[in-house]
């Protein structure tokens, strides 16, 4: 599982190193390699009759996840925001 | 927009092939996937460490703003966490990392379905493009119900490019910075939140 961080870690120490460097075409490759990912993901999920069937239910399951998301973040964020507002009427 | 666009495209048309059998059935499963994710966090550490300026950038900012991608995580954790309930067929542990992928969706579909098979991940696939959209879309009603810093937690991993116009719109020029910065925070925790809650 790790790995995939490691790989992280090591382009980055390679990114600092080449920092004075611009590097041509990393964008697209990043692009391009989620665009195979995911075409990959799509396979996987097409051949797999128990998904394509529950691909409603999914949907639904994804819309409850991230109305709670962003109604958790933004309940967070105004706790954050009345916070700053008190500091500054305070001070 | 375009870009999300074609990135579901990919996906619908990897459906098609798979519904299909367009492309032998060993293809999804070879491994060639785990090596394409590695060369993409790889490209990805690539560009933060090539970039050092947007580091830089960050001083300007007021501190106690800092606290906003916190606020953002615990939010949304534990939002997420309390939906496992009400969907009884997920683990809480399964529902805490749908929701760490913050609307960065590529990544965190990816990583899902590296550890969690393709079925949570198409889960995560969907809901985090939704959260985008649901940025995009209600950025102003989130303003006026909870305040100017509510779309960029909202935004998630988005903050930094794909949602930053429709935030500084909304919340004001003075949220650009941080909302740049919340971004960066927040992509740099998705692969270490999605992998630390699949491994429950």
């Amino acid at each position: 599982m790790f790995i995939v961080i490691g790989f992280m870690a090591g382009g980055m120490c390679i990114g600092f190193m080449l920092r004075n460097r611009h590097l041509p075409g990393l964008n697209k490759a990043i692009t391009v390699l989620i665009w195979i990912l995911l075409f990959l993901l799509g396979i996987e999920v097409g051949e797999n009759r128990r998904i394509v069937q529950g691909l409603a239910t999914l949907g639904i399951e994804a819309f409850a996840l991230s109305l709670a998301s962003v109604a958790g973040s933004c309940i967070a964020a105004k706790g954050l925001w009345m916070w700053l507002n008190k500091k500054r009427n305070g001070s | 927009m375009k870009g999300s666009l074609i990135i579901v495209g990919f996906f619908a048309m990897g459906v098609l092939a798979g519904l299909f059998h367009i492309v032998p059935s060993e293809t999804a499963n070879s491994g060639i996937s785990f090596y394409a994710l590695c060369a993409l966090m790889f490209c990805v550490g690539l560009s933060v460490g090539n970039n050092p300026q947007t580091i830089k950038n960050f001083r300007s900012l007021n501190p106690r703003l800092a606290f906003l991608p916190v606020m953002t995580i615990l939010g949304t954790v534990c939002a997420s966490a309390l939906v496992s309930v009400l969907l009884s067929n997920r683990s809480a542990a399964d529902c805490m990392a749908v929701g760490a992928g913050f609307g960065y969706y590529s990544l965190s579909s990816i990583f899902i379905t590296e550890y969690k098979g393709a079925e949570l991940g198409t889960v995560a696939l969907l809901s985090n493009i939704i959260r985008e959209m649901i940025t995009l879309l209600c950025a102003p009603l989130l303003v006026r119900w909870f305040g100017n810093l509510a779309p960029i937690s909202a935004g998630g991993a988005t903050t930094m490019d794909t949602t930053l116009p429709i935030i500084v719109r909304y919340a004001g020029q003075e949220f650009a910075v941080v909302s740049i910065f919340h971004g960066f925070v927040i992509d740099f925790s998705v692969p270490f939140l999605v992998t630390f809650f699949c491994s429950f």
